[in-house]
């Protein structure tokens, strides 16, 4: 089982390569081409700002890349918002595997405990579809950090509420994603990647 | 719905967990590693670990035990203490950090939450601020774990964080740190309701019941605390099952 983890410009890689190596799975971080096309799973990490992180996948030619996989591809938080079609963030084009569109949380006004953005925090997750999931995790609790969220559609395969119900996940074909962090979410974390990685 | 959460702070010095009461009279309690895995076990929601070491050696030693916390623990951590250039920051966010606090280096040179932000997004930088209540209710910014005095005022100071891009903020009242007798609840929602981020209520903690209060009262978003969890005055699974009893949403 070889696993890459698409190394880039965006954020804490060192936390997923960490959480696979807790799962004694010793995953290759690498930007190189032939490396992520030849791997059995592909992890697309991220956290940072969307139109300058977009622009470098363009530049280093990634963007076709990713598009182009047909193993079992897993983005979490900005990967996996580059991995929709547009994002409010930057006004940007994004890779558009998933058609779901990524907005900017607007805080209720007057409604007390709902007014935070960033939606920082641990919160849970409900409607889950096959996949990287099972049943035994509906409702459990996982982390996130994000001030957008993808829109609910017809590729989302975990909801949360924060504001409005949106995509916690979401799955077409081989690409999987999630907004949250599951290197971050404790035991329930640590099994959505064991179940990835077992897919 | 978002869980309310529970962080224990993990004081350390020369690689070795510590706690001072009032900042003063520091006792040692154990492996920070092994201390901060057994409260993510026990259900703590994220983790706090805030170098007090002075030198150059200890930030070396910090550097590596921030790396050793990365690849031991599943839950989010933030990192504090001596932070003052981007390049400290850069040295924890590879060894695996989640967040970084700054405090006294952030009243010092307010640019530096503006620069922290745009090179590493809000969602990294927490912005510690450590105030005590002075004559006619003016909450006066101190640096130096409470030593020191500054010219700045917190509700405005916290707005100015905000506004510079600071993530969350982290509000330690001296007045109620190390007291034991619940949090600065109304400065706390004062604070909650002034700000469009996350609050940590910091200082006071001495009872599961503070907990409550700090979440209703106090409309804090999360509650970090030491001492009572150090030395297992209140175990954490009791703590979030006395929160859920009194309906406050927790993990």
């Amino acid at each position: 089982m070889k696993v890459v983890i698409i190394k880039y410009n965006a954020g804490n890689i060192q936390s997923v390569k960490f959480a696979l190596d807790r799962l004694g799975v010793d995953a290759i971080v690498s930007a190189d081409p032939e490396v992520i096309k030849g791997a059995d799973k592909i992890i697309f990490p991220g956290v940072g700002e969307a139109s300058t992180t977009m622009e470098y996948l363009i530049k280093t030619g990634l963007d076709k890349l990713i598009k182009e996989l047909t193993q079992p591809v897993l983005g979490i938080c900005l990967g996996m918002q580059l991995m929709c079609q547009w994002s409010e963030e930057g006004d940007t084009s994004c890779l558009g595997i998933f058609d779901e569109k990524v907005r900017l949380f607007r805080p209720k006004q007057g409604e007390e405990f709902i007014t935070k953005v960033p939606h920082m925090g641990w919160n849970c997750i409900t409607d889950l579809k096959e996949g990287i999931f099972d049943q035994s995790l509906e409702g459990a609790y996982v982390y996130f950090v994000h001030s957008y969220y993808a829109a609910k559609g017809e590729h989302t395969s975990a909801v949360c509420d924060y504001i409005l119900p949106f995509s916690a996940a979401l799955q077409k074909d081989n690409f999987y994603a999630t907004q949250f962090h599951p290197e971050k979410s404790g035991d329930i974390g640590s099994k959505i990647l064991k179940n990835f990685i077992e897919l | 719905m978002l869980a309310k959460r529970i962080i224990p702070c993990l004081d350390i010095r020369n690689g070795q967990t510590v706690k001072g009461v009032n900042f003063v009279n520091i006792k040692e309690v154990g492996d920070p590693v092994e201390l901060g895995a057994l409260y993510a076990e026990q259900g703590a929601d994220e983790l706090v670990f805030l170098d007090i070491t002075a030198t150059h050696e200890g930030r070396k030693t910090f550097v590596d035990l921030v790396k050793r916390i990365a690849q031991h623990i599943n839950i989010p951590f933030t990192v504090g203490g001596g932070i003052s250039e981007l390049r400290d920051a850069e040295a924890l966010l590879s060894a695996g950090a989640d967040k970084i606090s700054i405090n006294s280096s952030a009243v010092r040179n307010p640019q530096l939450i503006d620069d922290m932000a745009n090179n590493f997004g809000s969602q990294f930088v927490v912005v510690a601020i450590d105030a005590r209540c002075e004559a006619n209710d003016h909450w006066q910014v101190t640096v130096s774990g409470g030593r020191i005095p500054t010219d700045k005022e917190l509700f405005s100071w916290a707005k100015e964080a905000e506004s510079r891009g600071a993530g969350e903020i982290l509000f330690t009242s001296m007045n109620h740190d190390g007291t034991k007798n619940g949090f600065a609840n109304a400065e706390l929602a004062r604070l909650s309701e002034s700000l469009s981020i996350p609050i940590i209520a910091s200082g006071g903690a001495g009872s599961m019941e503070h907990f409550v209060d700090v979440f209703t009262e106090g409309k804090a978003d999360a509650g970090l605390a030491a001492s009572i969890f150090h030395f297992k005055e209140i175990a954490i699974p009791d703590l979030k099952e006395y929160l859920r009893s009194n309906n406050i949403v927790v993990r």
